[in-house]
């Protein structure tokens, strides 16, 4: 219980320590949040001087008995409504805890407020009316706590006083509370019986409820966890902005998840640019020194000058978030005007901002009634499943991956209108019309697999012109095909012939040959084949596009043969023609050619013959899970 | 990280939002210990430069110590001052109490400066522990064409997404340290060691808690004399911070009725 955190502290002048914690108060209007949470700071002694006698006279004023709810409802119209309508947070301290209590209206007209307030919270308490019984916000309020990801919660019974105590009462309204949590996967750490007015159970157990023996209300907040910043996930630090103040070029933004340093290579998503982080800025000091973490606000410069904006997400090589156009998450609706298939939105996602249209809708039901009849839109406070597609990719994780990077919000008119979780994002595919439905093969992956002794795979072969890509290429067709395999060659110069007639050797149409080769090539691997493509592909850029597209198929083989070897063979002739100025824009003397860093393998052809790199090209693919091992072996003795 | 580390890396976020997001923003520096933290916020975001001006609306009634404070370290601190005046008594709403429509000068000098510069956001020191109606705005609060607030329609904000969208004409309020408390706001200046006025510390048995008109604000009984005795007085405190500003204090809703129509 009296656990001390190393994360969220509370540094307090004398030296002492304590955590702080964040908890929201919600349920149904009128069964008693606002007189809760004056009944604790009561209790705990942490109203200021005077404050009482106001309560008192704000409630004689109004001809009302003594209200404790009159200490939160600040506004004039909530006292005089005797409701609470906007969200507010007040502090207190229990034994072991800083306390931030978050006070949320119950009332439907107010869902909005009370997301606002209990999305800031670490737990939750949810209050129903011993009377009165689980009710429509109860339930809402149960459900949206789930969607905003609140995962401790305790459930009191208040007003206990007028079901005299009744134990009975007590398990009935307890057991169906808890079937409703558990089915929304939050399991209650406690139900507790109280009398917030007369405060039986809210820090002192009375005779009154002599019967239960658990906590009490204040025990059970103390039990209640910070939420602890996700430092041992992988990076995520989505682009605020980029500063050119004086001569650094900052990138800033928090580091959501994940922890970076100067020296990391990074990789920018959706579109993949690599890059090394030179410098950690910061003010007063600067450079930082050491690792920075989840929760930081930084600011970094890069070893080159890349194009990057806000919106952009920064991962670490082979950890990144996926790209994506196309979004499925589960929301809640806080529009007047129902959502609906068709229906033109925007997405905030991170820091980044996308037009988007949902495709479809699923699921969409009224979390507070108790059958579930499904509707075709979403209507105000109501929940449901979309497919959103999005005008531009975007960088995204799912929800149970990364909490932080798998959240989003939809605004409608400048003002934000819902939000929710991603729980799957389509990796790497273009929005799709409604109207175009992929056809699938009639064979699953398994029985090619079966028959050619190997998994789809895309090789991808990367070097300087005349490095011996395309030798090495043909080499390892033969000998799989040899095997019973099926390799298929896909040749950069070859499909340009056809495929990719229509482009040049500009950088933007070098990364839209990469991209329909890797596109191709992901398709064959699919579908059980071992394409093996070689071509220059210069940019460490496409080539990271090229693996998000194949995704785990990928395998990359770096020939890194010199490059004065390379020109002295000119196969082509094109180094010649180069040199002689006839060939502009030629990666062998241009120096653009960007050397894998993380390939999984690298072939310097000066040093070997074809066959042992083969062989080597063989063991890596075995190793790697690509090549079924007797088949390996076998080839290991040819 | 500890809970100062958190608490900066949230106003920074948020400062940078706001940056990113809007056209035209002034920091309101009302030369307290709140505002002073909010600059020293935001020279961290953004790398020892305030990239936006920062906004006096002079009532010309502040203390002597918080004028010298402004010249002194506007220059120091390289901001881009922007001193505007209040409009005379006589233009304020007369059915305010005397206290109240005194400081409601204030609503309408920064009426006349949003108008004069067009900003359309202010960034603003306010914290949700000072006062029971600041303890339900937004991070983001979104201001009407006359710069009132319509508590009963405040949009949703929550996981750090902000409306920032003001209608032609209006402006955003944005509110860096919402979050923070009094105890964080003079832990943190200790610990950066950012200046202070004076008139904080205690002298012959007493010290200002809250810094406003001259006129209006009144010391609390004190004997913290540095900011380590401050921070001890605030552990045992039942006295609220801004009991000695008197315009909180004349009628129940006299703040609430202040803020709706645009104070801060």
């Amino acid at each position: 219980m009296n656990m001390i955190l190393p994360s969220a502290i509370s540094a307090t002048p004398n030296g002492t320590t304590r955590p702080q914690v964040r908890i929201v108060i919600v349920g149904h209007v009128d069964h008693g949040k606002s007189t809760l949470v004056g009944r604790l700071l009561h209790e705990t002694g942490s109203l200021p001087d005077g404050k009482l006698e106001m309560l008192k006279a704000v409630s004689a004023r109004r001809g009302m008995p003594f209200e404790w709810s009159f200490l939160l409802d600040a506004l004039q119209t909530e006292r005089d409504q005797g409701i609470t309508i906007d969200t507010t947070q007040i502090r207190f301290r229990t034994r072991s805890r800083d306390v931030v209590l978050i006070d949320a209206p119950g009332h439907a007209e107010f869902l909005r407020n009370m997301i606002t307030g209990a999305a800031q919270a670490d737990g939750a308490v949810l209050i129903i009316d011993a009377l009165e019984g689980v009710r429509d916000q109860t339930r809402r309020h149960g459900y949206l706590l789930h969607l905003l990801g609140i995962k401790q919660v305790a459930v009191v019974v208040n007003k206990m006083d007028r079901v005299d105590f009744s134990a009975e009462r007590f398990d009935e309204i307890s057991d169906e509370i808890s079937a409703h949590l558990t089915g929304l996967g939050v399991k209650p750490s406690a139900v507790i019986p109280i009398s917030a007015r007369d405060g039986d159970g809210v820090a002192a157990h009375t005779p009154r409820i002599g019967w239960y023996k658990g906590p009490s209300v204040v025990e059970a907040l103390d039990a209640l966890e910070p939420a602890r910043p996700a430092e041992t996930l992988p990076l995520r630090l989505p682009v605020q902005a980029i500063y050119k103040f004086d001569d650094r070029r900052i990138i800033a933004g928090r580091i959501e998840s994940g922890s970076l340093k100067a020296g990391d290579e990074i990789v920018i998503m959706p579109a993949g640019k690599i890059a090394r982080i030179r410098t950690v800025e910061s003010w007063p000091v600067t450079p930082l020194q050491g690792p920075q973490t989840a929760g930081r606000s930084v600011g970094i410069t890069l070893d080159r000058e890349l194009f990057i904006e806000r919106g952009d997400v920064i991962g670490h090589v082979g950890q990144s978030p996926r790209d994506t156009r196309r979004i499925h998450a589960r929301i809640f609706w806080l529009h007047d005007k129902p959502l609906s298939k068709g229906d033109q939105i925007l997405i905030r996602l991170g820091t980044r901002e996308t037009r988007a249209s949902v495709v479809a809708i699923d699921k969409a039901v009224d979390p507070g009634a108790l059958s579930n009849k499904e509707t075709n839109s979403i209507a105000r406070n109501h929940v449901g499943e979309i497919d959103i597609s999005l005008a531009q990719p975007i960088a995204a994780d799912p929800y149970s991956e990364s909490a932080r990077t798998g959240r989003l919000v939809i605004e409608v008119n400048g003002r934000i209108a819902g939000g929710g979780l991603v729980l799957s994002v389509d990796a790497g595919q273009r929005a799709m019309p409604i109207d175009i439905v992929p056809v699938e093969s009639a064979l699953h992956g398994g029985e090619r697999s079966a028959r050619y002794r190997h998994s789809g795979a895309v090789l991808w072969f990367t070097g300087l012109p005349g490095s011996g890509k395309s030798t090495l290429a043909l080499a390892l067709e033969r000998r799989l095909f040899t095997n019973g395999g099926s390799p298929i060659l896909l040749d950069g110069d070859t499909l340009r012939a056809g495929l990719n007639s229509d482009l040049g050797f500009s950088p933007k149409d070098r990364s839209e040959n990469i991209r329909r080769l890797a596109e191709v090539a992901t398709h064959l691997a699919r579908n059980g084949h071992i394409a093996i493509v070689a071509a220059v592909s210069p940019a460490a850029a496409d080539r990271a596009a090229a693996r998000r597209i194949a995704d785990s198929a990928f395998r990359e083989i770096y020939v890194a043969t010199p490059a004065e070897i390379c020109e002295s063979r000119d196969p082509k002739g094109h180094y010649a023609k180069a040199r002689a100025g006839r060939l502009p824009s030629f990666t062998g003397i241009t120096n653009d050619y960007e050397p894998p860093g993380a390939s999984e393998l690298t072939i310097d052809t000066s040093s070997r013959s074809v066959a042992d790199a083969v062989n080597e090209i063989e063991r890596m693919l075995a190793r790697t899970g690509i090549l079924f091992e007797e088949v390996a072996d076998l080839a290991a003795n040819i | 990280m500890d809970h100062l580390d958190e608490l900066e890396a949230q106003s920074i976020y948020i400062l940078r939002e706001a940056f990113a997001r809007l056209k035209k923003l002034a920091l309101l520096w009302s030369l307290g210990k709140d505002s002073n933290v909010m600059i020293w916020l935001a020279r961290k975001a953004f790398f020892g430069r305030v990239p936006f001006p920062a906004l006096h609306v002079d009532t010309g009634k502040k203390f002597p110590e918080m004028y010298a404070f402004r010249d002194r370290y506007a220059r120091e601190w390289d901001l881009d001052l922007r001193v505007d005046p209040c409009p005379p008594i006589d233009s304020v709403d007369p059915t305010l109490p005397p206290a109240a429509r005194s400081a409601a000068r204030k609503t309408e000098g920064l009426k006349l400066a949003l108008v004069k510069h067009g900003f359309d956001g202010l960034i603003a020191g306010i914290r949700r522990d000072e006062e029971a109606t600041r303890a339900k705005e937004r991070v983001f609060s979104p201001r009407g064409l006359e710069g009132e607030w319509d508590v009963r329609d405040q949009p949703p904000e929550f996981w750090d997404h902000f409306n920032a969208s003001p209608p032609q004409g209006a402006h955003l309020r944005i509110h860096p340290i919402l979050h923070w408390t009094e105890a964080d706001i003079w832990a943190y200046t200790k610990r950066e060691n950012i200046p202070i006025i004076p008139l904080y510390l205690a002298k012959d048995g007493k010290r200002y808690r809250s810094l406003g008109d001259a006129d209006i604000t009144f010391p609390v009984a004190s004997t913290a004399s540095d900011i380590d005795e401050i921070l001890t007085e605030l552990e045992d405190t039942k006295v609220p911070e801004r009991a000695g500003r008197a315009l909180d204090h004349e009628t129940e809703d006299a703040f609430e009725r202040l803020r709706v129509a645009g104070y801060l």
